[in-house]
């Protein structure tokens, strides 16, 4: 198939449609507003529910109503918009009915700015709202990937009951870059549900609730939603590592930072020195393994993160590098994006502080 | 690779001078990227996008050192002139700005944008003009496949066609007078 322009909040309703997406709610906000003013075009073409809701609360609430009923549910909207939404998103995580969110990340904290960031790492892969539960996310760095990760997430959530988060950074929101559709997918390709409530009389008695007020009751569900998010960790995380076989310095950032960090680690190695990345393709679960064992290779002297943010994604890069090679730092917030020059030579910073020690 | 920056004033066209670039790429099976930055503002304030054309697959998206800068007014030319890389081009807009870039390392053309627009029949096809110049000096995309996007985009509008395949052309004529 050829490939066509899209702007990545286009590509994401594309991924969503495509995988059998009917229902969609939102609330405006930028920078995800093109996502709305999509699906409000191509939804009623395909029979599906567009609304725009009266708020961010209200859409979650709808996503939770029609994902109950066993429609692949989405709602999108931007971090202060995703903050207004975590009480929703708990009592889905917690009735288990799976559905999308989309989290097109400006700066932040408060109303903050309309322009890049990713300030939004802890809300997203630590729960974000109340309570002892995950989200499984998927962090796109180009247009592609917003479409793929999108009709990804659709799947992995039904497989696991799991709500999934596709968490993008401002820049995926604007960026237009060539993209090849996957196919439509036949809704009768879909999974049944049986769990779903859509109103099949006669038979047993389906209840989804998020409120088990015995604790006898309630612990061996939490417990049951743990177990689940150790099979997510077995079986789904994901990263892609780029030159690290011989790196000296391994670059890791998600989004599009990574692409920055790419083109940065190849500047380096046209400087001699040899730079590599890895970039996280999953943030819940966070690809531990491949982190560690890119720390124990003998070339690596250290890591270098680069967020959009204080220092988020940054306590997950320790956790799995794990003391083996020191792991530094750097950020931009406020909607700044570092350049490919800044990050050379906060990279060049780095090796020179190593090989001094 | 070329990484070209276009910057502007909102309502310049800026944007969709951007985006027919990165669309004519597509076209000749390239890969391209366009990552535009703008404010909240439906027109005035400014406007720029970055569009990188490439026959690699493209990492940063960004444009912070351009080999090209097309500024269609003062301030854009002011703000981005220092950024270019060495041994660049510079296209701006001489009706509505200076020339001086300050620096001897960039080539700038200085090209009465919104005068030969008003020209070739309508001022808000001053973007066009800038393209035609674009593509005459870098042959980043061929001449062939923008007037092949033009008539894609202004499909069941022959007349605003014309006058941007006018505009155009008379971008492509302004750089052969002055290199000649």
């Amino acid at each position: 198939m050829s490939k066509i322009l899209l702007h990545g909040t286009e590509a994401i309703c594309e991924g969503a449609l495509r995988n059998g997406c009917r229902a969609f709610f939102g609330y405006p906000i930028t920078p995800q507003n093109e996502v709305p003013e999509y699906m409000s075009v191509k939804m009623p073409q395909l029979g599906g529910v567009f609304v725009q809701a009266e708020s961010e609360v209200a859409a979650i609430n709808m996503v939770y109503g029609a994902a109950g009923a066993g429609v692949r549910a989405m709602t999108s909207s931007s971090s202060p918009g995703v903050s207004l939404k975590q009480e929703g998103i708990s009592y889905v995580a917690c009735a288990r009915i799976p559905c999308v969110i989309v989290n097109v990340m400006r700066a932040g904290p408060g109303l903050g700015g309309i322009q890049p960031a990713q300030g939004d790492y802890f809300q997203a892969t630590k729960g974000g709202g109340h309570g002892d539960y995950h989200l499984i996310v998927l962090a796109p760095s180009s247009v592609q990937e917003a479409c793929d990760f999108t009709y990804k997430a659709f799947d992995l959530s039904d497989k696991y009951r799991v709500p999934a988060m596709i968490l993008a950074d401002g820049m995926i929101g604007q960026l237009m870059e060539p993209v090849e559709l996957p196919p439509m997918r036949s809704l009768s390709d879909i999974p049944k549900k049986e769990w779903a409530t859509d109103g099949r009389f006669g038979e047993k008695r389906r209840i989804l609730n998020s409120l088990l007020i015995e604790p006898d009751v309630l612990e061996p569900h939490v417990n049951e939603l743990a177990a689940t998010y150790e099979e997510i960790k077995r079986n789904e995380a994901r990263c892609e590592r780029y030159k690290t076989e011989d790196a000296e310095i391994v670059l890791t950032a998600y989004g599009t930072v990574a692409r920055i960090c790419k083109s940065a680690a190849d500047k380096l190695r046209e400087q001699g020195v040899k730079a590599g990345c890895i970039r996280p393709v999953t943030v819940f679960p966070f690809p531990e393994e491949a982190y560690a064992a890119v720390a124990a290779q003998p070339s690596v002297k250290a890591f270098l993160d680069v967020e959009l943010s204080l220092g988020q994604m940054v306590e997950d890069v320790r956790l799995a590098v794990a003391g083996k090679k020191p792991v530094r730092f750097y950020g931009r917030t406020g909607g700044n994006v570092p350049s490919e020059e800044e990050i050379v030579q906060q990279a060049l910073r780095v090796l020179a502080e190593e090989k001094r020690i | 690779m070329l990484k070209i920056l276009l910057a502007g004033q909102g309502g310049q066209g800026v944007l969709s001078a951007g985006r027919f670039l990165a669309a004519c790429g597509l076209h000749e099976g390239k890969e391209v990227s366009y990552l535009p930055a703008y404010g909240p503002e439906m027109r005035g304030g400014t406007a720029n996008c970055s569009v990188i054309v490439s026959e690699k697959p493209i990492a940063s998206p960004l444009c912070t050192v351009p080999d090209v800068l097309i500024a269609m007014n003062a301030p854009s030319f002011h703000k981005f002139a220092p950024r270019v890389a060495s041994g660049g081009i510079i296209l701006v807009n001489g009706s509505l700005s200076d020339c001086y870039a300050g620096r001897d390392d960039v080539r700038v053309y200085d090209i009465a944008a919104n005068d030969l627009a008003i020209e070739a029949g309508d001022i808000r096809s001053a973007n066009m003009i800038l393209a035609g110049a674009l593509c005459e000096l870098t042959k980043v995309v061929q001449e062939r496949s923008f007037i092949n996007c033009l008539n894609e985009q202004f499909v069941g509008k022959p007349h605003v066609c014309e006058v941007n395949k006018r505009a155009f052309a008379a971008g492509v004529a302004a750089v052969k007078e002055k290199d000649a």
